[in-house]
């Protein structure tokens, strides 16, 4: 009798430590995300969607440039996508300017990153500000608030890997 | 006594490893910036945060005095934080791992690595892994140290 209680206070002690150890510390804490922050102003920005269904029917389908860095682009990136580096490396700017040199000013260009959130991302505005200064009308930044991972790739749009 | 036999077997086993529920933390085997090996396998027992950063990284340059000071804290109790950094060129880390006076080991990862743990598709990305090699939570992006240093010490006293 005194070992059948004894195991039923032991099987409620198990109940409980179960319930603890589940609730309190088995879900992982929701990420911190950031809030979306909008392109910065004076950028021209093309949203996650609205480039997605672009790749199916624009004509021309604008030219997607990542100018990230190079980890991140052979785990994931939009096909199609040339890489030049990043952003904040000379060497990538100069890359980029050899590109572009002969398009017309009128091509369509999205250049996008996502390494880190946008606010703090240093790749996207100096390409974005080469091919200002160039005079390509049509070129935008592709706004990715948060990361490629979470903005682009999570939210199940197309993605590519390799170089 | 039989019953209670079992139903203290049972108790133990369900207090000391509750969370089968966790994934089991992809393994790695690299060498650090010490030209140390750093095995993950080799820190069973001890709770791990894999740290994926970079040096051009905002967030992940704001995060390291916090970092550093987490480790110099909870180590003892059996903190190991394992920098994995995504930068291209291992000068850089060397030279900011010397500059802010990382006390935590520090190796240079590629991208396949990353797709080991579902892509580093953003930094910074950290994965907290328990005692027992899973991995408790992941933490995509900035994360407040307060809230980090309080997962921590409930996943120590596990």
């Amino acid at each position: 009798m005194f070992a059948r209680r004894f195991a039923v206070l032991i099987a409620l002690l198990v109940a409980s430590c179960g319930r603890s150890s589940t609730t309190d510390r088995a879900e992982p804490p929701t990420p911190t995300p950031s809030a979306p922050a909008p392109a910065s102003p004076g950028i021209p920005s093309i949203e996650p969607a609205d480039l997605a269904a672009q790749l199916d029917t624009a004509q021309p389908r604008p030219l997607l440039f990542q100018v990230g860095f190079k980890k991140l682009y052979e785990q994931a990136h939009i096909p199609g996508s040339e890489y030049f580096g990043p952003g904040n490396d000379e060497a990538a700017i100069g890359r980029l300017r050899e590109r572009v040199a002969s398009l017309p000013r009128d091509t369509p260009i999205v250049v996008y990153c996502g390494c880190c959130p946008w606010e703090r991302c240093p790749n996207v505005k100096p390409a974005y500000a080469l091919l200002h200064e160039l005079g390509f009308t049509r070129a935008k930044v592709l706004s990715i608030p948060n990361n490629f991972g979470d903005d682009w790739a999570a939210k199940g749009y197309p993605v590519a890997t390799g170089m | 006594m039989r019953a209670i036999a079992v139903a203290l077997i049972v108790a133990i086993a369900a207090c000391r490893g509750g969370h089968a529920d966790r994934a089991i933390a992809p393994s790695f085997a690299v060498t650090d910036l010490g030209s140390a090996r750093l095995d993950l396998a080799a820190l069973r027992g001890k709770v791990v945060i894999v740290d994926f950063w970079a040096t051009w990284c905002g967030p992940c340059r704001d995060e390291a005095p916090a970092l550093i000071a987490l480790q110099a804290e909870l180590g003892p109790r059996g903190l190991q934080i394992v920098g994995l950094s995504m930068d291209d060129e291992e000068a850089p880390v060397r030279a900011f791992v010397r500059e802010h006076g990382l006390n935590y080991p520090v190796a240079v990862a590629d991208a396949a690595l990353g797709q080991r743990y579902g892509g580093v598709l953003g930094l910074p990305v950290k994965f907290v892994i328990d005692r027992e090699g899973r991995i408790a939570s992941r933490h995509a992006g900035p994360i407040a140290a307060r809230e980090l240093a309080a997962e921590l010490d409930a996943l120590l006293d596990e």
